[in-house]
């Protein structure tokens, strides 16, 4: 199994480890519960030293990150970054991820643990005669994010990065407790934040030094329990959930990524004709309107008829109720909708409600 | 890792009270007459983290040894808990409705699931004591 450089700064503080796509990663520390209520009300640290980075470098490389991504990543200059799609010809997902504009020649891509292989096969596959140098240095990276309301002043005292002034979706390079580092003011939470990466052999000081800063503010270490629960509320979608490669980004009430007049991109024909002709379903929000809790894979009844099942599905340690996401008909998406999930022997209802479920107030 | 109220109670004889009788399953039984107390070990409501949902049997319900009781939601997992002996279910715990954290917090006292009119005291039999109980989690752990 894999381990993240973090891996005995997590045994030290006593996590619950579970194997996660062939890492050794904590799914706990305190509980789930408590974890997720420290990131919403304080701040939380995780290690997604397990995200995958990928290089694309050189002449082509804007060109080639155009070709591959529905977004539009000639907006982006040196220190911006992007939330997108890794596309398939057919206009479905092969990930999601961020793009980071480090120089006009140097994008960063951050993929899915579950995909670093995937993806990096399938670009490699898309170079084409594009004058591109592509790398897979991911098992060199390191990666913290510190997300909450308290993370400026947790992060500030231990960088020369000034946090304040940074807008969401940017980067900058600087040295975290003499590290040298990249921080970006990104997140998987809903909160405001920031994600830390470096090439550092040993980081683990880093990880111990934002625990000790963020004591007196509430800071608690958040394991990958917590991660799915907080992401949830925030409707931040789960690869292999929530979108896969059978699903595109209009389904997936993603439109926003999707910028038609940017000129070609794979999968762009498809998902213009759909777009024209109109989706046949969405993605949606639910709560439980029974008692129960609606997970992932249930089956999911509409006016008595089995339509899919549930893409993401837990309890909610913030609202104290089962949430989730759904793909529902056309025609059945409209906030109050009631519909069935199939929970054991048991048939509950449930009903579509406006999303995010959470929206910070900050 | 012991915590509350449990500890209080059974600090003198360690992680699981030596009166009860166990499962493989990781369930507990205590008897008082033909009455039968049900719950989860610390070893369960550990594994399972924060539980925050319980659904409970109709009082009135026949159970067989082994069959359902109902399930256990924490907040990343579903499992199921199984009768320990058969018997009619006389009182379910419906405090664990508002306070299904008592399941982590207290589970041999305040987490108490289910209450049983015992069929068969030789089902009891069939259970392991404490001390078997905990070499079988030293089995599993290993």
């Amino acid at each position: 199994m894999k381990q993240t450089r973090f891996n005995a700064n997590h045994r030290k503080l006593g996590a619950k480890m579970i194997e996660f796509v062939g890492w050794d990663m904590p799914v706990e520390y305190e509980g789930i519960i408590d974890e997720h209520i420290a990131c919403r009300t304080a701040a939380g640290l995780f290690d997604v030293s397990h995200m995958g980075e990928i290089h694309v470098t050189g002449r082509d490389a804007l060109a080639f990150v155009q070709h591959i991504s529905p977004n539009d990543a000639a907006r982006l200059s040196p220190g911006m970054v992007q939330y997108t799609a890794l596309m398939t010809a057919k206009g479905t997902y092969v990930d999601d991820m961020l793009v980071y504009c480090l120089h006009p020649e140097f994008y960063l891509l951050v993929v899915n643990a579950a995909n670093t292989d995937k993806d990096y096969a399938y670009i490699v596959a898309q170079k084409g005669a594009f004058q591109i140098g592509l790398d897979n240095p991911s098992d060199r990276y390191s990666q913290l994010a510190l997300q909450g309301r308290k993370a400026i002043p947790i992060l500030q005292p231990m960088t020369d990065v000034v946090l304040a002034p940074m807008k969401s979706f940017t980067c900058a390079f600087g040295k975290v407790l003499g590290k040298e580092c990249l921080v970006s003011r990104t997140g998987y939470t809903g909160e405001d934040g920031f994600e830390i990466y470096t090439l550092d052999p040993e980081p683990g000081a880093i990880w111990d030094a934002v625990i000790e800063s963020g004591k007196p503010h509430g800071l608690q270490p958040v394991g990958l329990g917590a991660r799915d629960t907080l992401r949830l509320e925030a409707k931040l979608p789960l690869y292999g959930n929530d979108i896969d490669d059978t699903t595109t980004p209009l389904e997936a009430d993603f439109k926003w990524i999707v910028k038609f007049k940017k000129g070609e991109f794979l999968g762009r024909d498809v998902l213009v004709r759909q777009n024209e002709q109109g989706i046949s379903r969405k993605l949606v929000g639910f709560e439980l309107v029974d008692r129960g809790i609606a997970r992932p894979h249930y089956p999911v009844y509409v006016s008595g008829a089995e339509t899919g099942h549930v893409a993401s599905g837990t309890f909610s340690p913030l609202f104290k109720k089962s949430l989730g996401l759904v793909y529902l008909p056309i025609g059945q998406t409209a906030v109050g909708t009631e519909f069935e999930i199939g929970i054991r022997d048991k048939r509950v209802r449930a009903k579509v409600v406006p999303t995010p479920f959470y929206k910070r107030d900050y | 890792m012991t915590t509350g109220i449990k500890n209080i109670i059974w600090e003198d004889n360690g992680m699981y009270p030596n009166n009860f009788h166990y499962t493989k399953d990781h369930e507990w039984v205590a008897v008082n007459g033909d009455t039968a107390t049900v719950g989860i070990t610390d070893y369960a409501q550990n594994h399972l983290g924060d539980v925050v949902y319980i659904e409970l049997p109709a009082v009135g319900k026949h159970l067989d040894v082994h069959q359902t009781i109902g399930s256990i939601e924490s907040v990343k997992a579903v499992s199921e808990v199984f009768s320990p002996v058969s018997g009619e279910v006389v009182e379910a715990n419906i405090e664990l409705n508002n306070s299904p954290e008592a399941v982590n917090q207290d589970p041999y006292s305040k987490g108490w699931i289910i209450r049983l009119k015992m069929k068969n005291k030789g089902d009891l039999q069939a259970l392991m004591s404490a001390a078997d109980y905990e070499k079988y989690l030293e089995g599993l752990e290993a």
